[in-house]
């Protein structure tokens, strides 16, 4: 019986996945993974082997500091990454048997400022994607470099299906028409956790309305929360959309193919 | 004679061949025949062929300082709060027993290397202040009845005495972020007289001979590269009669202990360190060069080979923590 317990927390403390090769790639994006210069331990760049006491511990200690100080976006990253790994095996099977999303999970996109070329989306006619989403980022002062990199999900593909997640975020307040004030977010949340069904999403679904002045709660709770959930729910998953390949398609038509409704209140980009 | 001889083949030394281990002449009477020939690594100048460990890595010699420096550089600001996490405030206890050993006097000089946020330099003027007082105080309580005679001294020697002044810390460090918060933190408590902040590297101190009465260097001498180097610089800046004493993680004893201190290090302090700093590998490195430091056995063999003397270990929470102490003679 104690050799057995021993054992198990032998499992437990031992990592689960062992790359002992070092994998060495050209480095064409610069990612935070300051202690490797073109070489990396583990399954992809910026890959942090845990057990899953540790998985465990990463989750009620990021929990506990994202709760205390919502800005802190690296905590809620590893919340997500820590809790979410059901929600992304589901996600991953929804955009294998999508075939835009299958096609996705062959070219790994990316989206970020070294490959979207920006002039030339905002040069676009209005109403069209591109343009939208180019509006968005300087309306609401973000830039899609912002999003911290995969760390903690033990396989490549998922980690993968993470990042896109994470880089999509921003495309989805455009489609979704919310700036990025704390009503918008908890309502692009409320979208998300009817969507992919993340842990992370589902605690920041419920716990952002804490944060909300009256007005703006009741404004969640009657038109805005109920819009977001039931497309979230009606809605083609929003991964599995090639966005790189729709810039000059029209926001309309994008939100017609996904099945969502345009938003019932306009949010405008005020400062929180 | 003896003393002059040394002197003499020390700096001989120094002038060739930096890296060349001396072992220390046995009784003073003999100093020229005693000392063996030391190992020949130093003779390549090749320093890329020679590796070290960087944590349970293996890296060039050449790269380890720099990645050193870059860890540092990440943790400084959260370094205070980090150690209060990871050892629940005991780093503090620690320090305070080390200043307890070192019994400082009002007047020492204190060179604190490796100081980094300045803890103990800090606890060493408050330490010595607090002396100071009680050396008034007993004065005081000694001179109840004076007579004309005293009080008349008593004012020619009050303009000489300036005990706090007197004591001088410098804390020293490569890493300039390091020295940065500490110097924010003295500001912050309102200690500037009696402290320096001065950057340099242990291995290559930037002061002259025979200018310290203590030298401290605490949790900082497993990231040197070359540990003997420092020990060599170490017994150089001190004066004769002056003290080493050096605060490392070592060897845990008891095996049970050691266990759970393994399972805590592995499992918890990374994870403390992406939750409290956002990051989680300079803290992995962390514990992985606790692991790679020689145990309390060895390093007091590094120490006496540096040629210090009456060298000694106390350890600390089980052998978490060592304290080890030489004399210069």
């Amino acid at each position: 019986m104690w050799l057995s317990f021993s054992r198990s927390v032998q499992r437990l403390i031992q990592p689960q996945y062992v790359l002992l090769s070092k994998v060495c790639v050209h480095k064409v994006h610069s990612s935070r993974t300051r202690f490797t210069d073109g070489c990396y331990d583990g399954l992809y760049p910026g890959h942090i082997h845990t057990t899953p006491i540790q998985k465990a511990l990463l989750a009620v200690g990021s929990g506990v500091a994202a709760l205390q100080n919502p800005y802190r976006h690296d905590m809620v990253a590893v919340l997500g990454e820590t809790t979410g790994h059901l929600a992304l095996i589901n996600l991953r099977e929804k955009m294998r048997n999508d075939p835009e999303g299958y096609t996705i999970l062959t070219e790994r996109p990316r989206i970020r400022l070294s490959t979207l070329n920006l002039s030339e989306m905002s040069s676009l006619p209005d109403g069209s994607f591109g343009r939208e989403y180019c509006r968005f980022l300087e309306d609401n002062h973000v830039t899609p470099d912002s999003r911290a990199d995969v760390k903690y999900v033990d396989n490549e593909e998922l980690a993968y299906v993470m990042q896109r997640y994470r880089e999509v975020h921003d495309l989805l307040h455009t489609l979704l028409g919310m700036p990025t004030n704390m009503l918008g977010e908890v309502a692009v949340k409320w979208f998300e956790a009817a969507q992919t069904g993340l842990p992370m999403c589902t605690l920041g679904a419920v716990l952002g309305p804490l944060r909300l002045n009256p007005s703006r709660l009741q404004q969640l709770f009657t038109s805005l929360g109920p819009w977001a959930l039931h497309n979230g729910r009606r809605a083609r998953c929003v991964l599995s959309i090639f966005y790189e390949r729709r810039w000059e398609q029209n926001i309309e038509d994008l939100r017609q193919e996904l099945n969502i409704e345009p938003p019932p209140v306009i949010l405008s980009a005020t400062k929180k | 004679m003896a003393a002059s001889m040394r002197l003499l083949f020390r700096r001989g030394i120094r002038l060739s061949h930096r890296n060349v281990n001396v072992t220390a002449a046995g009784a003073p009477g003999q100093p020229a025949g005693c000392w063996e020939p030391p190992s020949c690594r130093c003779f390549s100048e090749a320093a890329g062929d020679r590796s070290t460990h960087f944590g349970f890595e293996t890296v060039p010699e050449t790269e380890k300082a720099k990645r050193v420096y870059k860890v540092f550089e990440n943790v400084a600001q959260k370094y205070d709060t980090m150690n209060d996490a990871m050892s629940l405030g005991v780093h503090r206890l620690w320090k305070d027993t080390l200043l307890h050993v070192m019994h400082p006097q009002p007047g020492v000089r204190l060179l604190d290397v490796a100081g980094g946020t300045g803890d103990i330099s800090l606890r060493f003027l408050e330490y010595v202040c607090f002396q100071q007082e009680r050396r008034k105080r007993r004065a005081a309580r000694s001179m109840q009845a004076p007579s004309w005679q005293d009080i008349s001294n008593n004012y020619s020697t009050e303009e000489e005495e300036d005990g706090p002044q007197e004591s001088r810390a410098v804390v020293c460090d490569i890493n300039k972020e390091m020295l940065r918060v500490g110097k924010q933190k003295a500001d912050g408590l309102g200690i500037s007289a009696g402290l320096s902040w001065v950057v340099g590297d242990a291995e290559e101190l930037p002061f002259d001979d025979d200018q310290f009465d203590i030298y401290t260097i605490a949790f900082g001498i497993r990231n040197v590269t070359h540990i003997d180097q420092a020990l060599q610089e170490a017994l150089r800046v001190l004066k004769p009669g002056g003290r080493f004493m050096c605060l490392e993680f070592s060897k845990v004893t008891n095996p049970v202990l050691a266990r759970l201190y393994d399972a805590y290090s592995f499992q918890m302090i990374p994870v403390l360190g992406e939750v409290i700093a956002g990051d989680w590998k300079s803290y992995q490195y962390l514990v992985e060069s606790i692991r790679k430091f020689p145990d309390q056995e060895d390093f007091k063999g590094m120490i006496e080979d540096a040629g210090f003397y009456s060298v000694k270990y106390y350890n600390l929470t089980g052998g978490v923590v060592a304290l080890h102490s030489g004399f210069k003679l």
